[in-house]
């Protein structure tokens, strides 16, 4: 294999089955807090697993093409401002793959807190400044509500990808074999 | 769990003979146009435009129904948020205050607000016919080979074409673990409590992660075994060259986007203000 190219074949595969399980948990597997517009968005914790294991060319991809396919099929219209934001959280997750190695079956204790500070990292970023900021320039809604929005769907992330996310990785690394897990008798 | 999606329907309608390239390209150009304006008069002849567009397709409203209420539904709530966000929001764009009547505490509504709101649900409504005649018109495989077309690579447009075929698939997987799990009792609805769902949901989750990664895997080694991503270049079964009612679309779009340009130097801004 071609060590140079940057969309490796797998990396191709990985960016379309991911967006596909994106669309149909986002739109099938979400679950409703009470609070209006509020949801459990499972969806974020598969984007956070899928970014780690394949990298942030990789999340960033998923995202976009993910929830943009998912926005087409259910409103029939793309929202740009949120599926920019969706792939920001993608690609910021992303570059926590150099330093996690979950396929390796490593997943401990400091994996775990590196894990959820780029996370926390990544949804601030998207929903507190991306999604707002792009809202106001393409569509010129009141700042108040956008923020309120934004800050909603950041903070509900947080906790969707930190509980499920964090679970979802833990079981992972845990079916894979440990690098040097042989022992010499 | 009968919830519905946009799908591609079949029909002989010039809109279908159009190249999928020719959409795509058009519907980019009329949301750049109506995400620029707030000019009303420029989308309202949008939004005409693209109705008459929808019926020259011979799609049935029928068909995509469910996606129109639920826009309109969304419409509504997004209305009453700006509201209760910034009843004002209007005043200070228009630079006059007009009031009609005054509701309870700081809202009173104004001429000024309701023009904006207008507007804002315009600029929405404009692009729904476009985009969903998009989505109905184009068969999925085409939509692949358009956007390699339009310049995104076609390992980028591969991407989206196996995401595109694999939504069904998926979809199926998911259905058929989360009734092989509610038959183990384990409940997804309502009736448990929020924590015990989102518990719930993980025995969904992690056995469609696994089945997914294992077809990453058997999909990747397919590909590469067909040496995928050898050439610069690939040719797509579903390719069609350009005709003349190509150009013609094309065209058109490209008008709608310069009034748009040129709307915006008249009017000194974004906003067309008609109480001045």
């Amino acid at each position: 294999m071609n060590e140079k190219k940057i969309l490796s074949i797998k990396t191709i595969v990985a960016i379309g089955i991911g967006a596909a399980v994106f669309l149909v948990l986002g739109r099938f597997a979400a679950i409703p807090t009470g609070v209006p517009n509020t949801e459990i968005q499972t969806a974020y914790a598969f984007l956070a697993l899928m970014a780690v294991l394949y990298g942030p060319v990789a999340g960033a991809a998923i995202g976009f093409i993910g929830h943009t396919l998912k926005d087409v099929t259910a409103y029939g219209m793309p929202w740009f401002s949120w599926i920019i934001a969706s792939a920001v959280v993608g690609l910021i997750m992303g570059l926590a793959w150099k330093k996690l190695h979950v396929s390796e079956g490593v997943f401990g204790k400091k994996e775990m807190i590196t894990f959820n500070i780029y996370q926390i990292i990544a949804n601030l970023i998207a929903w507190g400044l991306v999604a707002p900021t792009l809202d106001i320039v393409i569509y010129a809604e009141p700042l108040d509500k956008l923020y309120l929005q934004g800050s909603v769907a950041g903070i509900s992330n947080i906790i969707t990808v930190g509980v499920l996310g964090t679970a979802l990785l833990y079981a992972y690394a845990k079916t894979r074999t440990k690098k040097g897990s042989l022992d010499k008798e | 769990m009968s919830q519905t999606m946009l799908g591609y329907i079949k029909q002989d309608s010039p809109i279908h003979y159009l190249t999928g390239a020719t959409k795509l390209i058009c519907l980019l150009l009329f949301s750049f146009a109506s995400m620029l304006t707030y000019d009303t008069r420029l989308l309202a002849i949008i939004l005409i435009f693209s109705i008459v567009m929808f019926k020259v397709s011979k799609i049935q409203f029928k068909d995509v129904a469910f996606v129109v209420y639920f826009i309109l539904v969304f419409l509504l709530l997004n209305n009453i948020a700006i509201f209760l966000f910034s009843p004002y929001e209007g005043v200070k764009i228009y630079g006059m205050r007009t009031d009609l009547f005054k509701l309870v505490g700081p809202y009173t509504v104004t001429v000024e607000q309701l023009f904006y709101q207008f507007n804002i649900t315009l600029k929405y409504l404009s692009i729904i016919p476009m985009a969903l005649l998009f989505m109905v018109a184009t068969h999925p495989s085409e939509f692949a080979a358009s956007l390699n077309r339009i310049g995104v690579s076609y390992k980028g447009a591969y991407a989206v074409a196996i995401a595109l075929r694999y939504i069904p698939d998926v979809q199926r997987d998911y259905h058929d673990i989360a009734f092989a799990q509610q038959a183990r009792g384990i409940d997804m609805s309502k009736k448990e409590k929020l924590s015990k769902r989102i518990k719930n949901i993980t025995a969904i989750l992690l056995p469609l992660i696994f089945s997914s990664l294992d077809r990453i895997e058997t999909i990747s080694c397919a590909m590469e075994l067909r040496a995928f991503g050898n050439n610069k270049k690939r040719t797509w079964y579903s390719a069609r060259p350009f005709k003349k009612g190509d150009y013609i679309a094309i065209g058109v779009a490209t008008a709608f986007l310069v009034v748009a340009f040129l709307m915006m130097i008249k009017n000194g801004g974004r906003f067309y203000n008609p109480f001045l």
